[in-house]
This record gives C-alpha cells, structure tokens and sequence, in this order.
C-alpha cells in the first residue's frame, strides 16, 4: 500500500519581551533557578494578572503579517491541569476566541517552488515552568523562571505532507517571525517548539487517518527525524492490520524513537472555561492599521524585491534574504560598491564561507558591510585582481584594516604602468626561450595555450599585481 | 440531566479531589440538582445573545512591557516546604 503523510504543526513561539505576558518579572534565558519567578508566577493567593501589552502587539503582528484576520475582540480562558510546574493549576490561554483567525503565508520549499501554508489559528498564552528530574532525594525539582513567559501558539492546517515540508515550514515560520521582530527565534534556548500531528492515509484517499501527536521536538533536524520514524512506525501497524491509537507521543532524540507518553498523562480533560481574572481584549482598525503599517518588508517582498531590483537569480534572492541582518549587510555592500552582482557573488562566498569556517553569524561579522564595499571598489576599478582582493579580504577579517589601508600598507596595487610590467615579460621571456620557441613554431590554437602559461609566468613573478589584460597585450606584441 | 457516579468519579480524578465512598452517592445526587437548575437556565431561548465572558462591562487594561519586579526568592523560599539549589522540591513526577 502507497501510503499518504498528513501533518499538522502547532509551533510554539517565545515572544520577544522584556517583562512576562502577566507580570512584571523579567524574561531572561539562563538566570539562576526561581530568581525571576516572583508572586504571580508562583501563583500565591490574591496575585492577578495583568496582560503585557508588547505580547499583544507581537500577536497582532504575526496576524497582520499572515494576512489573517486579527480578532478584535478575544478572551483568555484557563486550560486546566495539574503539573508541578504549572503552580496555579491552569494555564491562561486562548481557547474559544484566539487573537488571530485564519491566515496563510508562503513557503519555499526544497525544490525552489513556493506554495501557501494555512494557518488555522494563532493564540496568546503563558509557558510553564521546568522540571528537573534529576535525583534530588528521589525529588523533581520545579524551576519557575520560564513560567509567564508569553507565547504564541500557532496551529497549521493540516497541509503539509513529509518531513521535508515540513522543515521548510518551520524554516519559513522561523524567518518569518525573526523579521517581524516578534521573537528571537533562539531554538536552542527553546523559544520555538513544536509539535507533531501526522496521520496516514491510502494514497488518493481524502479522509484522515487517526492521528498521532509528538511532543515537544526542538530542533529542524529532529521534527525530520520524528516525522520520519513517526511515518514507519504507522505504516507498520498499518501494514500489519492493525489500528492507529490517537495518542501523545514523545521524540526521544538519543535513541530516534518516539514512545508513548504514560496513558494517565493522556487523558487530557483540560476543561476550559473564561478566564475571570481577565477581560475580554478588545482592539480596534486604528490599532490594526498602525501595526500595519509599522511592518518590516517581509522575507517573501525582499527576496523579489532583490531579484527583480537587482537581477539576482532567485537562489542569490533567497539566500541573501535569509535573515534581515544577511539581507541589510548585502544591501549595503551593494549600495556602497554600486554592483550588486559582485557584491551578492562576495557575501554569500566569502563572506558567508569565513562566517560558517569561524562557526559565528552575521550579527559578530568583523568586517562591515562599508569595508568590503570598500573592497569591491577596488575589484571594479582594476587596482587590484579578484585574486589579491581575496588575500585582502583576508587581512580585513583579521582586523589588519581597510581595504586601501592593506593594499597601501602590503603595496598590492595591481602593477597597470607597461614600462614596469615590460622589464618583467622581458625577465619571463627572456627565461623560457623553449617556450618563446615554441611559439613562434606553433599554430594558432596552441599558440593561445603559451599565452596562458606566459601570463601565468608573469603575473607569479608579479605576486599576481600585473594587470593581466596589459601584459596579454604586451606579450602578444613581444612575440613576434 | 443526570450525572452518573462513574462521571463524578473522573472529575474528581481530574480535580484531584479526593471523595470517598460513603460521600460519593450523596455528592452525586447533589450535582445532580445542580445540573436541573441548568437544565432550566438551558430552557431560555439565547439564540440572538452573544456570549459573556466577563460581567464587567469593560475591556483589558494593558500594562507597559516593563520589568517591576525584583528577585525575592529568599523570601518565597524560605516559606517553601523543600528547596536545594534554588530550585523547588516536589514528589517526583516521573517515573
């Protein structure tokens, strides 16, 4: 049997704040245990909450930024469950009527075509704490920083189809989010999470299957690897005529496996009802239209802004508008050189090829997008070869300096003047008189072939600063 | 309507509320009452009333993104019934 993948993701955004989405203790990744976990995170009696208005501001934005259609009026509801690092015993979350409708934005996928991917809803809501399971005296060990901290759950459709569109999706999201400026996109530090629905269905077949839903994987390569696993381990049970069980399973990277979640944990019951604490959020168009317009040009824009702007191939146009940092290093660069080819052939080989040799990012680039335009200058006005522009470029990431400052300092000048480049055709002539024989004997074809090597000669002598279009003329002169 | 026992045993579970067996028939039939005087609210006719999630007839205030609140947990801590490494100590919650 041809089987058919169906996934659906809920991602789970970090948004990008300085206070948490109920109160007013800081968001710092990385403090020391329960120093940023204050009354309302701790959930002590008599604490209310009192809604971020930054988190709001990013939903609205997100919403805007999917073409979705921002709720103007929404309500908090409470998701009740019982886990140690959840201390109220409910999370406030969006159930009945989230901030953000139904939308779509636009994925890249791996094989360079685009397509839409649905979003069925996006709500605000608090993250929860941690719990660390290590021995302390056969204890769990609660941390409550991360507890309050705002989040944004976003719920595709259920459109995507293997674990490859679904990295493209994670990846657009990603972009997506980082240019919108909502969330520092930092997967490391956790700030997107998702999970995984997937069913299987007979190919052709439009009912879904009973699906399954993985939990909690935290990186691109380990939604692939789930969604993977995930997909054989269905077919199997289907193949063997049995029956999927809808259930929440867990990703265990260290043995590639997903497992079932224990059945109690399963039973998930979390009955919803209106938050009474808070009151309905309410926005109006004025609102929605300043978001608007305080919009960045989103990945999408700039990528065919750069294509069509600039003549980039549409490869050029997506890698250098991968992150806004890469795409306003790249704009600059090609502003300041005035050849935004070269400029685009400078960033992504040079530039992005030292970056990922020093394993650093755009953000810590030691050289600025003014200095290599500085650099492209040079190219462009012959004083100096792609060749030694590479060996400057060099120079400049070890902070020797500008551009003009190194050609001055190591006298790199590409050598135009034919009085000085003839003494050395002289010198390279005068020392390959086989060759200069040869010449003479040869026909046409090879004779281009000498050229080559005497031009080779030259510009090795020269320490490659010869300008090579003088010396070919000033060869093809000599050789007679 | 009327609920069943088994039903009340499970929101119980879910609330962890513990009832025991001498109290559940007694707590049955009393939600049970409950719910009729639902079954009466539920015989209105609301089919042009909009929901209300809050009495209130406002809307949320929303405060500055600013961080107000300075680290006492020396404080909550020393209130806490375990603690070691800063961290709160609970019956362990996996197996």
């Amino acid at each position: 049997m041809q089987w058919e993948c169906v996934i659906g993701l809920e991602v789970h955004l970090q948004l990008a704040t300085q206070s948490k989405i109920f109160s007013g203790s800081p968001t710092t990744f990385g403090a020391a245990p329960n120093t940023q976990a204050n009354a309302v995170d701790l959930a002590m009696p008599g604490m209310l909450p009192v809604l971020n208005e930054q988190a709001v501001c990013h939903a609205v934005k997100f919403g805007v930024g999917i073409g979705a259609n921002v709720n103007k009026r929404s309500v908090f509801d409470r998701k009740n469950y019982f886990y140690p690092d959840l201390p109220k015993g409910y999370q406030i979350s969006q159930f009945e009527a989230p901030i953000v409708g139904r939308g779509s934005f636009e994925v890249l996928m791996e094989d360079g075509s685009t397509r839409d991917i649905g979003i069925t809803r996006a709500h605000l809501e608090e993250d929860a704490g941690k719990s660390l399971h290590e021995d302390f005296q056969g204890q769990s060990g609660i941390d409550l920083n991360r507890a309050g901290t705002p989040l944004l759950e976003i719920v595709s459709d259920p459109d995507i189809r293997n674990a490859a569109e679904a990295v493209a999706y994670l990846k657009a999201l990603h972009r997506l989010v980082t240019y919108l400026g909502i969330s520092d996109g930092n997967m490391a530090e956790g700030s997107m999470r998702c999970d995984v629905n997937i069913s299987l269905r007979p190919k052709g077949s439009l009912t879904l299957g009973t699906r399954a839903e993985i939990k909690n994987v935290n990186s691109f390569r380990f939604v692939e690897k789930a969604i993977h696993h995930e997909f054989e381990r269905q077919a199997d049970i289907l193949e063997s005529g049995g029956k999927i069980v809808q259930e929440t399973r867990l990703y265990d990277s260290d043995r590639d496996e997903t497992r079932s979640m224990r059945s109690k944990e399963v039973a998930n019951d979390y009955r919803y009802f209106p938050e009474p604490d808070l009151l309905p959020i309410v926005i109006d168009d004025a609102y929605i239209e300043a978001v608007s317009n305080s919009l960045p040009e989103l990945p999408g824009e700039k990528r065919d802004r750069f294509s069509t702007h600039y003549g980039l191939s549409k490869y050029d146009a997506s890698v250098l508008s991968d992150s806004r940092p890469l795409a306003d290093y790249f704009e600059s660069v090609a502003t300041g050189c005035g050849d935004a080819k070269i400029a685009a052939n400078w960033v992504q080989v040079e530039l992005l090829g030292q970056l990922n040799r020093a394993e650093t990012v755009i953000e810590n680039c030691p050289v600025s997008a003014i200095d290599l335009a500085g650099l492209i200058t040079r190219i462009l006005d012959n004083s100096i070869s792609g060749k030694i522009a590479k060996q400057v470029f060099e120079a400049m990431w070890q902070g020797e300096g500008s551009a003009d400052e190194i050609i001055a300092a190591k006298g790199l000048q590409q050598v135009s003047d034919s009085g000085a480049l003839e003494t050395i055709v002289d010198d390279v002539l005068g020392a390959n008189a086989d060759q200069v024989k040869q010449y003479l004997e040869a026909d046409e074809a090879k004779r281009k072939k000498l050229v080559g090597f005497f031009v080779g000669q030259v510009m090795k002598l020269s320490k490659g600063q010869a300008n090579p279009k003088i010396v070919n003329e000033l060869l093809v002169k000599k050789l007679v | 309507m009327k609920i069943e026992q088994n039903e009340i045993e499970k929101i119980a579970e879910l609330a962890r509320i513990r009832i025991s067996d001498s109290e559940i028939g007694q707590v049955t039939s009393r939600i049970t009452e409950i719910l009729q005087m639902v079954d009466a609210l539920q015989a209105v006719d609301t089919r042009d009333i909009e929901p209300m999630s809050n009495p209130l007839d406002e809307t949320q205030h929303l405060r500055p993104d600013k961080v107000t609140e300075n680290n006492r947990r020396d404080a909550f801590q020393a209130i806490a019934p375990s603690v070691e490494n800063g961290l709160y100590l609970v019956p362990k919650v996996i197996e």
